[in-house]
């Protein structure tokens, strides 16, 4: 690795605050387990040994949003249920992201009907939208590494001016 | 003797011509009855000792739109004695129905009236907790009515503010 080689010779390295920000961000993804259906035993497994979601800095699934970055929707979201969604979504602190997962998720899917919210992009701003019914474990690692790009873009001074996140900071 | 001659030997023993219509199609027996006999007729199914049907399955409804009596209540309970189902069905009449709670008979019946009562808005009279099971407590419609378009009335279920 570079960096091993520029300890032993130089010493030190010069970078930006963005790069490393972002850099530290992206790899340490922390995600909020929204599992809701059956998408969540894809989840699940997207997990496990074989898939190895760790291998990306996200195996620590956090059942408090208060520790999470990452809301992974997994499921069919109800009009009854898009409540808790997003009062579990106004508690995570930012900056934050959220992977629409699967058809239901997406945009109702095949519950075309009266109680299932058509697509959750009506009530949270999502970033990667995940196709299948449910999708492969690896397309979700394929929406993580999307996030993953996303975030190692972005600038840290992006996320200074937020108001919720003076709000979460002086809760604690 | 087969267990449907004596149920109805038995309901007309209880009270002469109590069942109004009864089918017997392959092999779900399934009487009707009118609604002030629903309570009785019930009671006496569960506790005449030939008969024994201890447990009500299920409850549920049939809108049938264009009839006269609109809908159709229907109650499926099982005997352990005679390992059997029976399917009672009450015909009720007018938008705004109503018939006799059966929770007075059996207790699970209550879930069961709340979730019809949800979807059709029938009323369970005597029930001890008539809410809506499924849909917000606040929601105007009855789901499973012909009449309700299948991706429901726009903005009658309010949504979290997007920001």
């Amino acid at each position: 690795m570079g960096l091993e080689a520029k300890l032993q010779t130089d010493g030190f390295l010069t970078t930006t605050i963005d790069a490393l920000v972002g850099w530290a961000r992206k790899n340490s993804v922390w995600p909020m387990p929204m599992g809701i259906s059956c998408c969540a035993i894809e989840m699940m497994s997207a997990v496990d040994p074989k898939y190895d979601m760790s291998r990306f800095g996200s195996e620590v699934f956090r059942f408090t949003p208060r520790q999470c970055d990452l809301m992974i929707v997994a499921g069919t979201v109800t009009y009854k249920m898009s409540h808790v969604v997003r009062k579990i979504y106004d508690q995570m602190p930012d900056p934050k992201w959220v992977i629409a997962m699967g058809a239901c998720t997406s945009s109702g899917g095949m519950y075309r009907s009266y109680s299932v919210v058509q697509g959750i992009d009506q009530f949270l701003p999502v970033d990667v939208y995940t196709a299948g019914c449910p999708p492969r474990p690896e397309n979700l690692l394929n929406a993580l590494i999307q996030i993953q790009d996303k975030i190692g873009k972005s600038k840290a001074r992006d996320y200074q001016n937020l108001d919720r996140r003076n709000l979460v900071l002086s809760n604690n | 003797m087969e267990y449907k001659e004596l149920l109805l030997n038995k309901l007309n023993e209880f009270k002469e011509g109590v069942v109004l219509e009864f089918t017997d199609f392959r092999d779900d027996a399934s009487i009707t009855l009118a609604p002030e006999n629903l309570i009785p007729v019930c009671t006496f199914l569960k506790n005449d000792p030939d008969l024994e049907f201890l447990i009500c399955k299920d409850v549920t409804a049939i809108d049938w739109a264009a009839r006269k009596n609109r809908f159709t209540a229907v109650y499926h309970i099982y005997s352990f004695k005679l390992s059997s189902f029976l399917r009672i069905k009450v015909n009720l009449s007018g938008n705004d129905p109503s018939v006799d709670s059966v929770t007075s008979v059996w207790k699970g019946a209550d879930w069961y009236e709340r979730e019809t009562y949800d979807m059709y808005g029938i009323i369970f009279k005597g029930h001890p907790d008539l809410r809506r099971m499924y849909m917000p407590e606040a929601f105007e419609y009855y789901p499973l009515r012909k009449e309700f378009p299948v991706m429901g009335i726009p903005g009658s279920i309010p949504l979290p503010s997007k920001d």
